[in-house]
């Protein structure tokens, strides 16, 4: 079929594409919340100057990230309405709470916090606004688990039934439905990756810092808060991925065929990488343990899966067309996730060991090198991942899951709005690549802008923040503290606005 | 005729309640965001602005985001006819509340492509206003569906006539209006933002009562469609209130406008009588402890938005789209759209914790940023 003319394939891009957007941006607000409430912690028990420049310079990254991130989950929240009306109308019994509760119980928290956070530093007490720092992140939690709550119920359904017409899933059990049997599983594998995503920022600008030699005091302190974030978040990921690698063997019998290429029925073998051959069915690979994955799953080496083709046969799976299905593509995905897992394992043991190794790291180049673009790691880990769990469900939006209720489920193509068509769609994907485009650009030149600016001492006076109003002539960075702890003025940044900065210069004077 | 359940009733009037607190709380913000090229001519006026929403837009835009999530909940089947049907106005206004959204810390960080960000923040800020109203149109005057409740009719253009149109205008000069009041209230006392904004703020209320009439008089007479008989008295009520609201906002805002001509010209006879506190003849020496006329002239404007938005829900009752002659398929009411009870009653759990939560939030947020906004606190 034309792809140009395919409503529900079109539907399907602009969703992948603008989800995977959000995707980014997300991991970045939850995981850097983390650190940035941490150093708040940090500066209101001592009280330094230079904490809390340090958290300034965190609320200032988070604040731009979380306002892309916010912006584009509208999107989201909207889609399900505007290109997938029937998938609305099917699920809206029970998929609706969750979003609304999701705007109520997160989005307010979070967004009101984050108010006080860039505007109240001088308007409240220094608690309230250490707790405001907590509540911004607690809120994104919160956000999580309530988007994953409703992404869970359509992987895992329950506590539902179909409607005596056949048309809608009407819901039997709420908490059932909400605590479905995929949602513990989803939640702690995903936001422990998007922890270890925040863990890993903060390190690679720690590490630039070290290798331009700037803010090395500062560079350090995050180092130490980001290494011991990444390893502990690396290192409690085994035990949920291992559960979310469980939920999906018990629940989702199609996914787990396509993550690992398994066309046939058999104990399925252990594969670090391969190519799946679509055609022949095969998976070519130099090196697999025989009944790996079935030992990692169930502890015994033979225990069979049911292959895809045998998976068509039933009643319950009978709409997949085993040829028709992207498994290779869902193959590579999985394998590429768990190979960054190994990277992101690798990178986390060395940054601690030599952070807190009488602080080592300050003259190891390599590692400062490998730790600035070690969160490509957890980026791809989180993105492949987003990919496996996503991709491998269908042919289905709402999954036909092993212990899910009868008759609940519906395919994706059945899932679209009909009064949409294909010429609206080209139409707003055209503008969905334009708009992001400028917003991601704008985005890497304001981050860029701070990362450079360093953190700013409070005292000496620069207008800051959020609203980022650097309409000095001269910025006194908190730079190259030396043990005694002296500030000198390292870096001048030259406003190019000369006529604003000479207005700002002299409100200064009053 | 069968018979409606409490809670379906109930959520009836509760997604207008979520839509009439959108309305009011990111009306003023959008507003400011429209106005803002127009009242803001300076740097500092231009941060004055912002800042005057700064801490607070991102949680009144929530409300949408409840209202659409709520409604989703609901009355699943509104929800997907409305945002598929009116597929481009609705990307329209998300790219508007996208563009807005990222203007805010975006222009703050990147002094080189302010020009860019104050451009997105402008436009992000008048798709939704404007295109709001004429989404509130369509489900009101109605639009053609096919037997599954799908659109049938011209993408886009199909939805404007002139009587979505003049919705469109009506709710695009209230939050106009709601700007003006809200920047007349926040600005710093004599600057002149605020007084750019004060004289915005009489043709912008007077356009938004004249509109108002005409959209009634065009909804009444011309569109008229069948309206619950039991709920007239209630509609008449709250039209009335809608225009006595606006009229004594504009009545109010005039006399702050007068009270503050009186004091500058007292303040100029009698010229430093306490040394140090009037230094500048003429000018306002300090906030007057006088009737807070900008507040009343707020809070009357958004009383007006609210009644607004209950006639709406009373004219529409049991309505939530209305169908044109030429569907096929019938009007999505409360009784073919409304989820089962049981969902019904979580969506009210969630609701009952939520809200008060809200509300205490909201009172943190509008305390802790209370009073005028002052130059010093643009260095925060």
């Amino acid at each position: 079929m034309d792809i140009f003319a395919d409503v529900a394939l079109l539907s399907r891009i602009q969703f992948a594409l603008t989800v995977a957007y959000h995707f980014i941006f997300v991991p970045l607000s939850i995981g850097l919340g983390l650190i940035l409430a941490i150093c708040a912690t940090r500066a209101y028990r001592s009280r330094d100057p230079r904490d809390e420049a340090a958290t300034h310079f965190w609320v200032k990254i988070f604040t731009a990230t979380f306002a892309i991130g916010v912006a584009t989950g509208i999107t989201m929240e909207f889609s399900f309405g505007t290109n997938w009306a029937n998938y609305s109308r099917f699920v809206g019994d029970i998929f609706g709470a969750p979003l609304a509760a999701e705007a109520l119980f997160a989005f307010f928290l979070e967004s009101i916090f984050l108010g006080v956070l860039l505007f109240g530093r001088k308007k409240v007490g220094r608690l309230a606004y250490l707790v405001s720092a907590w509540l911004v992140w607690i809120g994104s939690c919160l956000s999580a688990l309530w988007i994953l709550i409703a992404n869970s119920w359509m992987q895992t359904p329950a506590g539902a039934a179909l409607n005596a017409e056949g048309t809608e899933a009407i819901i039997t059990d709420f908490p059932a439905a909400a605590f479905n049997p995929s949602i513990y599983a989803r939640y702690t594998h995903t936001v422990d990756a998007l922890l270890i995503m925040g863990a890993f920022i903060a390190m690679a600008v720690a590490a630039w810092y070290l290798l331009k030699g700037r803010h090395t005091d500062f560079a350090m302190k995050i180092m130490r808060t980001g290494a011991v974030v990444g390893i502990v978040t690396s290192c409690i990921m085994i035990v949920f991925a291992h559960a979310s690698a469980v939920v999906v063997w018990e629940e989702q019998p199609t996914k787990l065929a396509m993550m690992e290429g398994q066309y046939e029925t058999e104990a399925p073998p252990l594969y670090a990488f391969g190519w799946v051959d679509e055609e022949s069915q095969e998976v070519i690979t130099p090196f697999a343990i025989p009944g790996g994955t079935s030992m990692l799953a169930t502890g015994t080496w033979d225990t069979e899966y049911p292959g895809l083709n045998d998976l068509a046969e039933t009643e319950q799976y009978g709409d997949l067309d085993p040829e028709a299905m992207p498994v290779n593509f869902v193959f590579q995905s999985y394998h590429l996730m768990v190979a960054m897992y190994g990277l992101i394992m690798l990178t986390a043991i060395l940054a601690i060991i030599f952070t807190y190794h009488r602080g080592k790291i300050q003259k190891m180049r390599w590692l400062q090198k490998l730790v600035l673009i070690s969160p490509l790691f957890p980026f791809i880990a989180i993105q492949t991942g987003w990919i496996t769990a996503e991709v491998g469900r269908q042919p289905w939006v709402v999954y036909p899951s092993v212990s899910g209720p009868e008759g609940v489920s519906l395919l994706t193509n059945d899932a679209i709005s009909m009064s949409v068509s294909a010429p609206e769609l080209l139409v707003t994907l055209a503008l969905f690549l334009i708009v992001y485009l400028v917003l991601f650009i704008g985005w890497a030149r304001v981050i860029g802008r701070f990362i450079k600016e360093g953190p700013v001492m409070a005292a000496e006076g620069t207008t800051d923040g959020a609203d980022g109003e650097t309409d000095v002539v001269a910025v006194a960075t908190m730079a190259d503290v030396q043990d005694n702890g002296d500030v000198e003025v390292s870096q001048v940044v030259v406003e190019d606005d000369a006529a604003a900065g000479a207005s700002a210069n002299g409100k200064d004077g009053e | 005729m069968l018979t409606l359940s409490v809670l379906e009733v109930l959520w009836f009037f509760l997604i207008f309640v979520l839509i009439a607190g959108y309305f009011i709380l990111d009306g003023f913000d959008l507003g400011v965001g429209v106005l803002f090229p127009f009242v803001a001519k300076t740097e500092e006026e231009k941060k004055i602005a912002r800042r005057s929403i700064g801490p607070v837009w991102d949680g009144n835009e929530v409300w949408l985001l409840t209202a659409g999530g709520a409604l989703f909940a609901a009355f699943p089947d509104a929800y997907a006819t409305t945002f598929s049907g009116f597929y481009l106005a609705i990307m329209l206004v998300l790219f508007g509340l996208i563009v807005r959204a990222v203007s805010f810390e975006f222009r703050a960080g990147d002094p080189k492509w302010r020009g860019l960000w104050d451009g997105c923040f402008f436009v992000g800020s008048l798709l939704p206003a404007l295109l709001m109203g004429v989404a509130v149109g369509n489900i009101y005057a109605g639009i053609p569906m096919d037997a599954n409740g799908d659109y049938m009719g011209i993408p886009l253009i199909g939805l404007v006539t002139p009587f979505t149109l003049a919705c469109g205008l009506l709710g695009l000069a209230m939050f106009l209006a709601a700007g003006a009041t809200w920047l007349a209230l926040k600005a710093p006392l004599d600057s002149a933002l605020r007084g750019r904004a004060m004289k915005l703020r009489l043709p912008l209320q007077v356009i938004a009562l004249l509109l108002f009439v005409v959209v009634s008089v065009m909804g009444h007479f011309a569109i008229a469609p069948e309206m619950d008989p039991s709920l007239s008295l209630l509609r008449w009520a709250s039209a009335a209130i809608v225009v006595i609201a606006l009229v004594v906002s504009i009545v109010v805002g005039q006399l702050g406008i007068a009270a503050d001509r009186k004091a500058k010209e007292a303040a100029a006879e009698a010229p430093a009588v306490v040394p140090g506190v009037n230094p500048t003849p003429g000018k306002l020496p300090v906030e007057v402890k006088s009737f807070p006329y900008d507040l009343v002239a707020f809070v009357t404007q958004s009383a007006a938005a609210l009644f607004l938005v209950a006639l709406l829900a009373f004219s529409m009752f049991p309505v939530l789209v209305m169908a044109t002659p030429d569907s096929i398929g019938p009007a999505i009411t409360i009784a073919n759209a409304a989820s089962s009870d049981l969902s019904l009653i979580w969506m009210t759990i969630i609701l009952g914790i939520g809200l008060p939560l809200v509300l205490i939030y909201h009172v943190v947020i509008y305390r802790t940023f209370r009073g005028r906004v002052k130059v010093e606190d643009l260095r925060h």
